[in-house]
């Protein structure tokens, strides 16, 4: 149960809209990060802490990409596939990937530690390619940092290139003028 | 090297610079919030405002001061400003550096406009993948409230203003700003029918303004720096100030480019952005987000302001701008769009959440050369019937890549329908086969 584990939590998220309802996304984001995905049971927990009925949530659960309702690897790799990212590459990260993992968009490793996703625009469209790995982007992405990314996921559990607060290009110290 | 002088990127520019609170007020941060808050009438803020040409930095381009003046003036009830940080316009990537390397900044614009607005409460709506941007905005915001320039009477004025971060989950459509306000109140992101619109019947029925977060961080240095000076700057009366514009694509030097509007297409791509590539030349180019139509270099000396680019039949939009070199099919580049944005329609309107689909099926066809003569007259006569016939500007939107690529490289199209023609006379049957 969320309320026995998080109940700090709900009741600061709560304290934030003066509507109860605006607390869904929020929540379930909650029963996301404790169980991975969405299960009917938080689903109907939560519906009781808003005053909602189980289909209120359900309908908004089913509108937005980012709320899982069936389980995921361990590393859910999303690989941006807009324009902007392919004019630059993005169908051969894909293949790379596909071929690293044995593994084609939808699908989860068997050892359940990857699952790879294509998706669409995520704001990263002057370092393509790119992609997302749980909360953190990956971008100008080469097939050395790729190989080298699942590599340290999987050894480590997390890796170095993934990119901090954003910025491009980059600040320059100003040369002075010859 | 650019000869003006950026305003929103500057402090960022600094190497070294990372935006906590310390810097941000040794550059005269928060020095705009405390000579206005109980010090200037809050009209008079908007009036500031106005007087600046500040336009909306979002896409629209909607008067940002004219838009807070909607606000009833007799109303004293609740009334709320919502950030719009859901940048998911394809091609633009300013908002998350904007977020993410100075923070306080666009804070002190969210606090200078609930003053204006008489706002006691914000909400940034950022899109639900910045979860860094997320962080940042929640650490400065507790950094802000700490030093008394938000929450319960700022800096002893006993002005209140609390600010919340509210994450999306993954959907285009909540860039729209009723659909932003549906998402805000914990439901499906579906546009709002309006009239009404958000000043009157916003965020839970009450007035609302929604400002993009780019034109919030212009308000520290109108304030600052006065309404006559930045409406000097840009491409006067009617495009003011600068523009971060974000540049992909075959490019040397894509990324992030803060310049005054007015400058054309050719200085961005070929100054700032480092030219081409390659020694392949500029084929097309998206000037405002993937909601723009396509233009081509005939278009490359057009000035980046809002109505020279209306003018050449495109729009400036979110300032993505995004370059594409020979070599690249325009049918190709138009299909990926399409696809996005029958991935991202939100199903309320009939044309747009079929007609999405019928345009997505037609371009595939036509792409893996199994396409027919008629398929083009399917795609204007769907494009059509979808433009201007939705409750939202999406449906305007999805069918500005097809359109323009029809306008301007019919050609191609029919070169790939030729193909399917001539594969189906040698091999009958082939060309409608599946993959």
């Amino acid at each position: 149960m969320l309320r026995e584990t998080y109940q700090k939590e709900i009741d600061d998220i709560l304290s934030r809209y003066p509507v109860r309802r605006s607390a869904l996304i929020p929540l379930l984001y909650l029963a996301q990060q404790d169980n991975g995905y969405i299960t009917e049971a938080a689903m109907i927990e939560i519906a009781g802490i808003l005053k909602l009925t189980p289909p209120q949530v359900y309908e908004t659960v089913t509108f937005y990409t980012m709320l899982n309702l069936k389980q995921v690897g361990k590393f859910h790799i999303q690989v941006c596939k807009s324009l902007m990212c392919a004019l630059v590459g993005s169908d051969t990260v894909i293949d790379w990937i596909k071929q690293k993992l044995g593994i084609n968009p939808g699908e989860t490793t068997p050892d359940g530690l990857f699952t790879l996703t294509t998706v669409e625009c995520l704001a990263a469209c002057g370092t393509g390619p790119m992609m997302q790995i749980n909360d953190d982007y990956y971008e100008r992405l080469t097939e050395e940092k790729v190989g080298r990314i699942l590599a340290d996921l999987q050894s480590t559990g997390s890796c170095t290139l993934k990119t901090g607060s954003f910025m491009w290009p980059e600040p320059v110290t100003i040369r002075s003028e010859k | 090297m650019p000869k003006h002088e950026p305003i929103l990127l500057k402090n960022m520019s600094q190497p070294g610079y990372t935006g906590s609170l310390p810097e941000y007020e040794k550059t005269g941060g928060y020095q705009a919030l405390k000579n206005i808050l109980g010090r200037v009438a809050p009209g008079d803020v908007t009036q500031m405002v106005i007087k600046s040409g500040l336009r909306g930095r979002g896409g629209a381009g909607f008067p940002t001061g004219v838009k807070w003046g909607f606000l009833p003036k007799d109303y004293h009830g609740p009334r709320y400003l919502c950030c719009n940080a859901d940048e998911s316009e394809p091609g633009t990537f300013k908002d998350r550096q904007l977020m993410e390397r100075d923070p306080h900044q666009m804070l002190e614009g969210i606090v200078l406009t609930c003053y204006a607005i008489g706002a006691e409460s914000a909400y940034i709506y950022i899109r639900g993948e910045f979860v860094l941007g997320a962080k940042i905005l929640e650490q400065a915001i507790d950094e802000a409230r700490r030093a008394g320039y938000i929450g319960k009477n700022i800096q002893g004025t006993g002005v209140t203003v609390e600010v919340w971060v509210h994450r999306g989950a993954g959907a285009y459509i909540c860039g729209e700003e009723t659909a932003l306000l549906e998402s805000l109140e914990g439901k499906r992101g579906l546009p709002r029918v309006k009239p009404p619109f958000p000043a009157t019947h916003g965020l839970y029925n009450k007035p609302t303004v929604v400002n993009n977060v780019e034109t919030l961080a212009n308000l520290p240095h109108i304030i600052n720096r006065g309404p006559e000076w930045f409406a000097a700057i840009g491409s006067p009366p009617k495009s003011t100030g600068t523009r971060v514009f974000c540049v992909s694509g075959h490019v040397k030097r894509p990324g992030n480019y803060e310049v005054p509007m007015g400058i054309t297409f050719r200085e961005l791509i070929y100054e700032h952005a480092g030219g081409m590539r390659s020694e392949k030349p500029l084929k097309a180019f998206i000037p405002g987000g993937a909601s723009a139509p396509f233009l081509t270099p005939d278009h490359l000396d057009v000035k980046m302001d809002f109505e020279s680019v209306a003018a050449a039949g495109s729009m400036l939009g979110s300032g993505g701008v995004t370059i594409m070199e020979e070599g690249t099919s325009m049918v190709w580049a138009a299909l990926r769009l399409m696809e996005f944005f029958y991935h991202e329609s939100c199903g309320k309107c009939s044309p747009c959440r079929e007609g999405s689909s019928w345009l997505v099926q037609t371009m595939r066809r036509i792409v893996a050369k199994r396409g027919r003569a008629q398929d083009l007259e399917t795609l204007t006569d769907l494009c059509k019937n979808i433009a201007g016939r939705t409750v939202c500007a999406f449906g305007d939107a999805e069918v500005a890549p097809i359109m323009s690529t029809l306008k301007h490289w019919r050609s191609e199209y029919l070169a790939l329908i030729h193909e399917a023609e001539a594969a189906d006379l040698i091999h009958p049957g082939l060309a409608v086969r599946g993959h």
